[in-house]
């Protein structure tokens, strides 16, 4: 029988990649990200999971230990967050094109200077194109779900790719909320035991890392390409069967009162509660406004996220990460460029909040609503806004 | 004394493996002591290994795709972090193992890199390694420079060399900095065994190999490697340049066996140092107060290696 306990979110990480059966956890402690690391090497001093839990010197040590592991066949976990995240930088590109399914949670944390432990989604951004699949977690329970879940897909031979679970560092990570853990023979039947197509083996050698010369460098780059893109059915089927055996179901693109909604919020992550609550308050003054919740980074679910927009005339696009001297943020560019000249797209706002720790309220989405309306009706002269910037 | 010494006879001309790990057909420059070296430190390990290779020289000749001159189980991932990759080769093995999920039979796991992987960029990630005691040998390839990137100066290049990060000129005389002594690192982490090894010596360098990998824990060798191109040295003077330094005391041949050092090749009758550094180009523009000095200082880095010897 699975539990419904009332459990910090880290702790249920933890505990579900306990859950998953991790084998090698390579992993350097920073903030906001530490409960997991923490937990799970507490998990394997007690004896109640059968892992080995290396204590690296540095982040990039941590992702090349994952390399390491994966490639001999095991199955691997790490976490981390922010400027860890970003000394991972060089490698994390690298087990993605060699189909390496390491699984990631990255408990998103601002980008220094200066220097701020707090939640946004800069540290992640700033990784988008590695090539890792990547989903982002609202709440407590999908964080646990989605850790599941990405062990099951990274490791599908028809995908063979690492998995980042992102969630809002401290809004998520450090929050006591009632999650219901699942049971070990579900999570066993919900995910089969890692067994790579190659691995590094005395008895069959081979030989990975090569050298890519221009004649086939292109080609591998593309593969990975066509791996990602393929990604998105088995990420699907996953979910699908999640459902059966647990009975949550996920998708690429969450909706909220989309129907005959005029103006669509778009967010990533835990700020899509505070987003909902708003939408009501909206919807109780009369205003058509909805929510879209991208679940699915990458790969970005683009057909899914075009039906999800429906009628409606006008998309508020919140990034949580400021790129200086951008065109926009990252999540507004990537729907700007996915809705471009399309017959009948909406027109598309795109808004900066939440930097470095700072709350995205209710009156936040509002006032972005209403800004929202306002620029469809007098385009604004800038791209993008900051909001809730202090002038004093 | 290390228990696994005992049953390991020692490689002898006579009954060297002839099987090949590492094959033949790589991109290796003609005369090249690295990959020289390499093919023995392979031949002592056999079949029963992984390799975690660093970016290199060496990484990028034998791996070209679609071929690979290696018949073992080999993985690049980047420049500074083979210790790390093989940490996380070993520790999974052991949980596998453990698990029933592989043979129990000991495979071991070889981290190689060059001296800059190794003493430069990689340092940090190797003391990691050999701090958390993983059961692994790191070999470094030491060619004296970073010569996969054309020959640029690394903390391991020697005094006065030319490269191209470290030219002489009006008011330079090559490299300003001793030879970073990197076996010295590894032995301040109180690993099992260190040793140094050269390719003009190859039975004493596949023994030493072997023993790094018998030993329990961590294990580090490093190996001279000339290197025709960079050097300025004629390819077929390698062996010949590799003995000379050992001869000249340049580069001497020890075991640092728990924390014990062991000269394996005691010099009592040194040649001087100017009959090695004639040997190469990377040393011609030196003058006599130069050679002096250098001189001077391997005699005397020479007596602190037979103090710590002594000491036992």
């Amino acid at each position: 029988m699975s539990k419904r306990v009332g459990i910090e979110v880290s702790i249920a990480i933890a505990e579900a990649v306990g859950l998953a059966r991790a084998e090698v956890i390579p992993a350097y402690p920073i903030t906001p990200q530490t409960h997991i690391v923490e937990h799970l090497s507490e998990m394997v001093a007690n004896g109640e999971l059968d892992a080995e839990f290396i204590p690296v010197e540095s982040e990039h040590a941590a992702m090349s230990c994952c390399c390491g592991s994966s490639a001999a066949g095991a199955r691997t976990f790490t976490s981390s967050s922010s400027q860890g995240l970003s000394l991972m930088s060089e490698i994390l590109y690298i087990p993605s094109t060699m189909r390496l399914p390491i699984v990631m949670v990255v408990a998103n944390r601002a980008l220094s200077a200066p220097i701020s432990i707090w939640n946004d989604h800069q540290d992640i951004m700033v990784q988008r194109d590695i090539g890792w699949i990547q989903t982002f977690a609202e709440n407590g329970q999908e964080a646990v779900d989605l850790t599941l879940h990405a062990f099951r897909v990274a490791e599908d031979r028809n995908v063979s790719l690492p998995f980042i679970v992102n969630i809002d560092g401290f809004t998520l990570s450090h929050v006591i909320e009632p999650i219901e853990l699942p049971d070990q023979e579900d999570v066993d039947k919900f995910l089969p035991p890692f067994k790579p197509r190659y691995k590094l083996d005395p008895r069959r050698p081979i030989t990975m890392g090569p050298v890519g010369i221009p004649e086939v460098y292109t080609e591998a780059k593309v593969a990975h390409d066509m791996a990602m893109k393929k990604a998105k059915r088995y990420i699907l089927k996953a979910w699908d069967e999640f459902a059966e055996i647990f009975g949550r179901k996920y998708n690429p693109v969450e909706s909220y009162r989309t129907e005959d909604a005029e103006i669509l919020l778009v967010t990533m992550g835990s700020i899509s509660e505070t987003a909902m609550t708003a939408v009501d308050a909206m919807r109780d003054e009369g205003q058509k406004v909805g929510l879209l919740r991208i679940r699915l980074w990458r790969p970005f679910p683009s057909q899914e996220f075009r039906k999800a927009i429906g009628k409606a005339k006008v998309l508020a696009v919140i990034d949580r990460c400021l790129p200086p001297g951008a065109v926009c943020g990252p999540v507004g560019a990537e729907i700007r460029s996915l809705l471009y000249k399309i017959p009948g797209a909406p027109k598309i706002f795109s808004f900066v909040a939440g930097l470095g720790g700072r709350d995205v309220t209710v009156a936040r989405f509002k006032e972005i609503v209403d800004k929202a309306r306002q620029f469809a009706k007098k385009r604004p002269r800038e791209l993008y806004e900051v909001i809730g910037v202090r002038e004093k | 004394m290390i228990p696994e010494f005992e049953k390991f006879k020692g490689f002898k001309a006579k009954n060297l493996p002839k099987e090949e790990m590492l094959s033949s057909g790589h991109r290796a420059c003609q005369g090249c002591g690295e990959v020289l070296a390499l093919r023995m430190v392979m031949k002592a390990l056999g079949k029963d290994v992984i390799v975690c290779n660093a970016t290199g020289c060496m990484e990028i000749i034998t791996s070209p795709y679609p071929h690979t001159a290696w018949n073992v189980p080999w993985i690049h991932i980047a420049f500074e972090n083979a210790a790390a990759v093989a940490s996380g080769v070993e520790s999974a093995r052991r949980v596998l193992a453990r698990k029933g999920k592989i043979p129990k039979k000991h495979v071991d796991i070889l981290a190689v890199g060059g001296d800059g992987a190794t003493g430069d960029i990689g340092l940090q990630w190797i003391s990691g390694a050999f701090e958390r005691g993983h059961d692994f040998l790191y070999v470094c390839l030491d060619n004296e420079a970073y010569m996969n990137t054309g020959v640029q100066r690394s903390g391991c290049t020697p005094y006065g060399a030319m490269t191209t990060t470290s030219p002489p000129g009006k008011k330079s005389f090559g490299q300003v900095t001793w030879k970073k002594n990197v076996p010295a690192i590894a032995v301040a982490h109180n690993i099992p065994y260190v040793a140094t090894a050269s390719p003009a010596y190859f039975l004493d360098l596949m023994n030493k190999v072997k023993k790094a990998a018998l030993v329990k824990g961590p294990a580090y060798v490093h190996i001279y490697s000339p290197c025709p191109t960079g050097w300025g040295s004629a390819g077929e003077r390698s062996v010949e340049i590799a003995r000379l330094a050992v001869e000249t005391k340049v580069f001497p041949l020890y075991e640092v066996i728990e924390g014990r050092y062991i000269i394996s090749r005691k010099i009592t009758k040194p040649k001087p140092v100017e009959e090695y550094l004639k040997t190469q180009r990377r040393f011609r523009h030196l003058d006599e107060e130069h050679i002096d000095y250098i001189q001077r200082r391997v005699d005397a880095e020479y007596e602190k290696l037979l103090r710590l010897a002594e000491m036992d």
